[in-house]
């Protein structure tokens, strides 16, 4: 059992460091993608030489930072497989669509046209080059789709129903899966911040090259594009974000929960804006929650539910089954009840497989909605990691919040006062700030998914249930060969970067 | 059923692409050996074009066997963890070396990343042809769903050796496949830099004697090969799905299903063509597509009489009713004919792939082609 627990934690590890690394490069991709699009699109119909050479440049690092993207997705597709074994088998018939689909539908679009994109210059006309760039950009955004598609799923499991003939989970409705409302806020959240951190990225990257080498003629409509494109993209992520928190709050409670340290609901719950927890604070004892915070009064209620006096329930609340809507007091299933339903099914399921009766399956179906509950007997295993996950909300709240001044300040002084931006200030504010939306964007997945656990599907499937018949150090053994790798690789990649942002003329 | 065997069909189209592609590794393979830097220059500009176009099919390859047979992705990768890994290792390192290896600013220099694409060469080409090997000879591992209900051992699949695939490696048969896969490569590789780089005479005749000397050793080893497999049992389930030992069974399923068995042989012929063309006349230049649809009507004929017919396309030695069949393992019916609906695109796909690809191969790779 305990070396099962290792097993788990390291294939955890293995992931997140594995998905993690990958989103250094995605958001960047998807970003660059739209922002070389637009400018290709500009160069194009101006005809302008000055905006051509930009195209070119920004090309050129797109495609650097493209394969390494590259080389960091196809191991997450595949570690579903070699790590998430019992999960291929139980939901793949749900999971395994959206993956292929993208497949089919996006990689292919995307790693043929960035060949023309990147080498074909002076082999295809400059009509069918710029449709590629497009291609390129279009194709990264339906491989998200499909990425979200998927991850939506897990956190919001629709569209399927147990066979228990086959063990597993299988699809009812494809359309169900496939335009799930949270899957569409994801998309959105995803795809526009990731436009914002492109947009980070370019501007950043153009005031180090205004000031270190006086290239502002070069460099300053970069800022403009870049700028416009954040912006935009940050706006949306705004209120795709709000959409998401309020998708949150109906599907994982607990989740919401745990991002605001709530552990006693009530009405007209503050939002804690800013605010340092209490490491004492655990299930069982009456610990104050906050060591100190700063707290914006029904601002969570409104957040949440749209009405600044309304009921958030805390941690206790959700285990203890109690919600309120409209003043009204509602029983949810309280966590105990669900442990016994989950246990409940579990037998059932069990009776099934020897008996095949009508009965048991009825009992089946009546409470497999919890089935991921009978492998737990105490509710402190059901709360996800409280402390990673509200300081992962807040720093992306934070940052993003921060983002939203840097655009900003950054359009005003682009179009008024440019010598700002050819200083050493702005110069080290943009490089530090392509850090920060670094930050931002990952500790916005840090939230998703920490915030999902204990499940791998939520409900349905626990995190350690999911896992791969492997050793402890074989799992062990292959995070630390993914770190070198992927830590190599990345060091390649900036110092190629720096080295081509230094010498461009 | 109808779409388990549909679905088999497009995973053969897919294997088959993808070991066709697969030339892109043959060439890597080759690049060590060649000295002149304007050679190898050329080599690896002509294979950067192409190289993503594999890594994908690659992908895709995976995607589509999870969507329509989980049961294998959960069984082998999550069994033959090493070997799975050791391929995939290879191919992660393949993808940025071609886009760093001339870029100033990278650290280990164009030697490591040309290193690092030989390995891939090398070890992408034969691990894969170790695991497909271990589709037909078998491995080692059992299916309980049961297990499912146990907290404290939930795993369905588990593997039955402690060397989670590495074992393969100490099959001769599943080496020997491999090296018949590396091999193949390695000639569609010199085949498709004889078409599309404009080498001089030297590098011409370089490339065109490697097609010999890697032709005289491929075909008596996949000869060798071809008797194993018509010789080897099969696994085949009956109507109730209980698995028995067939004799000969794949020899069997040539006999039942002629139309296999007249890829194979049209699929050999087309190879054999291809290769004795370019070995006799130096200016044969429909080398590509000939060993290209030989090699796909090949492998793809092998796919179907691994697992068409009820045979059990992944046999397992340690339990024989934990065997993979397609009936057994595929997704439910509806995720079957949801995704057959998807699959529909991929004549489109093809289509702009090979429109792009007569794009970009207009004219050869010169060694003024410095992009990589």
């Amino acid at each position: 059992m305990s070396d099962l627990i290792s097993v788990v934690e390291w294939s955890r590890w293995q992931f997140a460091l594995t998905a993690m690394y990958h989103w250094l490069f995605v958001p960047l991709t998807l970003g660059l993608s739209v922002i070389v699009a637009i400018m290709e699109t500009l160069a194009y119909r101006s005809g302008s030489e000055q905006l051509g050479k930009l195209t070119r440049f920004w090309t050129k690092i797109f495609a650097v930072n493209f394969v390494c993207g590259v080389a960091t997705g196809i191991i997450l597709e595949f570690e579903f497989g070699t790590n998430w074994s019992n999960y291929s088998w139980f939901v793949g018939d749900i999971f395994g669509a959206p993956l292929a689909i993208e497949g089919l539908f996006a990689f292919f679009l995307e790693s043929t046209f960035v060949v023309v994109m990147v080498l074909g210059r002076d082999r295809v006309g400059k009509k069918f080059h710029l449709t590629s760039t497009w291609l390129t950009a279009i194709g990264a955004m339906i491989s998200a789709l499909w990425i979200l598609v998927a991850n939506a799923w897990m956190q919001y499991p629709v569209g399927m129903t147990f066979n228990p003939d086959t063990m597993r989970n299988e699809m009812t409705s494809f359309w169900e899966v496939a335009l799930s409302p949270v899957a569409m806020n994801k998309l959105l959240h995803a795809v526009t911040s990731s436009w914002a951190l492109g947009g980070v990225f370019v501007v950043g990257v153009s005031c180090y090259m205004m000031r270190r080498r006086r290239q502002t003629a070069f460099a300053l409509p970069a800022v403009k594009i870049g700028s416009w494109v954040g912006l935009a993209g940050l706006l949306i992520t705004f209120m795709s974000g709000h959409s998401s928190a309020v998708d949150v709050s109906r599907t994982q409670p607990m989740k919401l929960a745990a991002m605001e340290g709530l552990w006693h609901g009530g009405n007209s719950t503050e939002l804690v804006a800013v605010g340092l927890l209490n490491p004492e604070k655990q299930f069982d004892n009456d610990a104050d929650p906050y060591i100190f915070k700063i707290g914006l009064p029904g601002a969570l209620s409104w957040m949440a539910r749209g009405d600044f006096n309304a009921y958030i329930p805390g941690i206790y609340d959700i285990i203890d089954g109690h919600d309120e809507i409209d003043g009204k007091p509602v029983n949810t299933v309280s966590y105990e009840e669900r442990m016994a339903r989950g246990a409940a099914a579990r037998r059932a399921l069990a009776n099934y497989s020897a008996t095949h009766s009508e009965a048991d399956l009825e009992a089946l179906r009546a409470d497999y909605p919890y089935f991921g509950y009978g492998y737990y007997d105490n509710p402190a295993e059901l709360i996800p990691p409280v402390a990673m996950t509200f300081y992962a909300f807040h720093l992306m709240v934070i940052l993003g919040g921060y983002l939203m001044a840097f655009f900003v300040v950054a359009l005003l002084l682009a179009y008024r006062a440019d010598r700002w931006l050819q200083t050493l200030w702005a110069s080290w504010i943009g490089m530090l700030s392509i850090v920060a939306a670094w930050c931002c964007s990952q500790a916005g997945w840090v939230c998703a998914e920490v915030g999902r656990q204990p499940w791998v599907i939520q409900d349905i499937l626990p995190t350690r249930a999911a896992i791969s018949a492997l050793s402890a150090s074989s799992v062990q053994l292959t995070f630390w060969l993914f770190a070198a790798v992927f830590t190599l690789l990345l060091f390649a990649e900036i110092t190629i970067l720096f080295t081509k942002v230094n010498t461009e003329k | 059923m109808f779409l388990q065997n549909y679905w088999w069909f497009l995973i053969s189209v897919l294997a088959a692409a993808l070991v066709f592609m697969l030339f892109v590794q043959g060439g890597q393979s080759m690049l060590l050996g060649v000295r002149r830097e304007g050679d190898r220059s050329m080599i690896v500009n002509a294979l950067g074009r192409k190289w993503e176009l594999t890594f994908t099919t690659l992908v895709v390859f995976g995607g589509a066997f999870f969507a329509s047979f989980p049961l294998f992705y959960s069984t082998s990768f999550g069994g033959a963890y090493w070997l799975w890994m050791l391929i995939l290792f290879s191919f992660v390192v393949q993808a940025f070396s071609y886009e760093f290896r001339r870029k100033r600013g990278n650290l280990y220099g164009v030697r490591v990343y040309d290193f690092l694409l030989f390995l891939n060469g090398i070890f992408g080409c034969f691990l894969l042809g170790v695991a497909v090997a271990t589709m037909i000879f078998g491995a080692e591992f059992t299916i309980d769903r049961q297990n499912i209900l146990d907290p404290a051992n939930p795993v369905i699949s588990t593997w039955a050796n402690p060397s989670n695939g590495l074992e393969a490696l100490a099959n001769p048969k599943c080496l020997l496949l491999g090296l018949v896969v590396l091999l193949l490569a390695r000639i569609e590789g010199a085949m498709f830099l004889l078409e599309n780089t404009a080498g001089d005479a030297t590098l011409r005749r370089r490339l065109t004697r490697q097609v010999l000397v890697n032709s005289v050793l491929f075909v008596p080893l996949f000869l060798v090969f071809l008797a194993l497999l018509l010789m080897a049992p099969a696994y085949v389930a009956d109507a109730d799905g209980t698995i028995h030992l067939v004799a000969n069974g794949y020899l069997n399923n040539f006999v039942d299903m002629w139309w296999a068995a007249l890829a194979l042989i049209v699929g050999v012929i087309l190879v054999l063509t291809a290769i004795v063309g370019v070995v006799i006349r130096p200016k044969f230049d429909h080398a590509m597509l000939l060993i290209g649809a030989g090699t796909i009507l090949v492998i793809m004929s092998l796919f179907w009489v691994m697992g068409y017919n009820s045979t059990s396309y992944y046999p397992s030695l340690a339990d024989m009713q934990s065997s993979l069949t397609l009936a057994n393992s595929s997704s439910s019916p509806f995720t079957l004919e949801a995704m057959a609906y998807a699959s529909l695109i991929i004549p489109v796909v093809a289509a702009y792939i090979a429109y792009v690809w007569r794009r970009m191969t207009s004219r050869p790779v010169t060694p003024d082609d410095r992009d990589y």
